[in-house]
């Protein structure tokens, strides 16, 4: 041990920043383990509505996310301001939510099937219509565990 | 032992590089938001079904939404703010006699609405045109009127409320026993006051 402690000189040593990289890297692998990726990039408007009566969807893979909603900003050009469905990473016809459904399934494990939720990310002010269609569809594909997703808070003001 | 005087490595830049990867992180990822209101569709059905059987009027509670977002109750206007009390009162209101009777509501017992929960139907119907903000806060009024019931008979039968036990139930923490007694609880709260909402498909 003796190795270690020889080296002291009379010097006096300058204050050691060499434990900030750990504190920040600390930071870092908490923010690494507490975010997850988006794995799709929006692109329809997607203010959710609010509500308080929540349940938490707590088993991540096994959520298919369907957004929906009018085209962002940027998007606006090309597909207009009508209220669209997005399926992964574009936009998508009413017809396409079955097939979408078939493939999302046939990539999880099967004994995992039933317990498969789809999630409806759907932007607050779009029409009602847009969102029976979807779940006309998701009740042909058999897909009949859905979740609202909503942002918690008071619903009869927050949405208007 | 040649190299005792040799520097140490600097590891001044290091708090640099991970600030820089910190900051990429916060700024690239999303605290996911993943708390819903959870629904089950009907099965599909192809062919012409059997008529449905009758349901008495006086069971079923409906509320239409139009395009313009107003909401019928009962065929009166109503306000959303007040429709989570109206559907709790139509749910609680316990007029029913002889086999019909209900043994845990503290409601009116009127000739017009519901004669108990078991029976009690809520029928909800909107338009192609409706906003889904609205919808959803319907939705949520008439689901926080059931919680609103089965909180209170949970209450009174167990001691702690139907979302309280529905918490537990859900916490990864509870032990495997404790879970089942749990589970029985909210089955028999559910059997009791089931939820049975009825959505009808859109006009428009």
């Amino acid at each position: 041990m003796s190795k270690f402690t020889k080296k002291k000189s009379g010097e006096l040593p300058a204050i050691s920043t060499a434990s900030l990289p750990d504190i920040v890297f600390m930071l870092l692998f908490f923010f690494m383990v507490a975010t997850t990726m988006r794995e799709t990039t929006l692109m329809v408007q997607n203010s959710l509505p609010t509500a308080d009566q929540v349940e938490k969807l707590d088993k991540k893979d096994l959520v298919m996310y369907i957004y929906a909603g009018k085209p962002s900003q940027r998007y606006q050009q090309k597909y207009g301001t009508e209220a669209r469905i997005q399926l992964n990473d574009k936009f998508a016809d009413v017809s396409e939510v079955q097939s979408f459904i078939y493939s999302e399934r046939d990539s999880k494990r099967e004994e995992l099937i039933p317990y498969l939720t789809t999630a409806l990310k759907v932007d607050k002010e779009t029409n009602m219509g847009l969102v029976s269609d979807i779940k006309q569809e998701l009740r042909k594909a058999e897909a009949l565990k859905i979740n609202y997703t909503t942002v918690q808070g008071d619903a009869t003001t927050g949405n208007e | 032992m040649a190299r005792r005087s040799s520097p140490e490595v600097n590891a001044g830049s290091m708090a640099d590089i991970a600030f820089l990867l910190l900051i990429f992180f916060l700024v690239t990822t999303t605290i996911e938001t993943d708390k819903g209101i959870s629904r089950k569709l009907p099965p599909w059905q192809d062919e012409e079904q059997p008529d449905p059987p009758k349901i008495k009027q006086r069971n079923i509670f409906t509320v239409v939404l139009n395009s313009n977002n107003d909401l019928l109750v009962e065929d009166e206007e109503m306000e959303l703010k007040d429709l989570r009390q109206a559907a709790f009162e139509f749910l609680d209101n316990g007029g029913g006699a002889g086999s019909e009777a209900c043994s845990f509501c503290q409601g009116a017992g009127s000739v017009e609405s519901s004669v108990n929960p078991q029976k009690a139907i809520i029928s909800l119907q909107n338009n192609r045109g409706t906003e889904y903000g609205t919808y959803i806060a319907v939705q949520n009024e008439l689901v926080a009127a059931y919680n609103m019931l089965r909180n209170r008979e949970a209450k009174r039968l167990y001691g702690a409320t139907f979302t309280e036990l529905e918490a537990q139930y859900n916490d990864p923490k509870t032990g495997e026993g404790r879970k089942e007694s749990l589970k029985e609880k909210i089955e028999a709260i559910k059997d009791m006051i089931p939820q049975k909402l009825s959505e009808a498909e859109p006009k428009g």
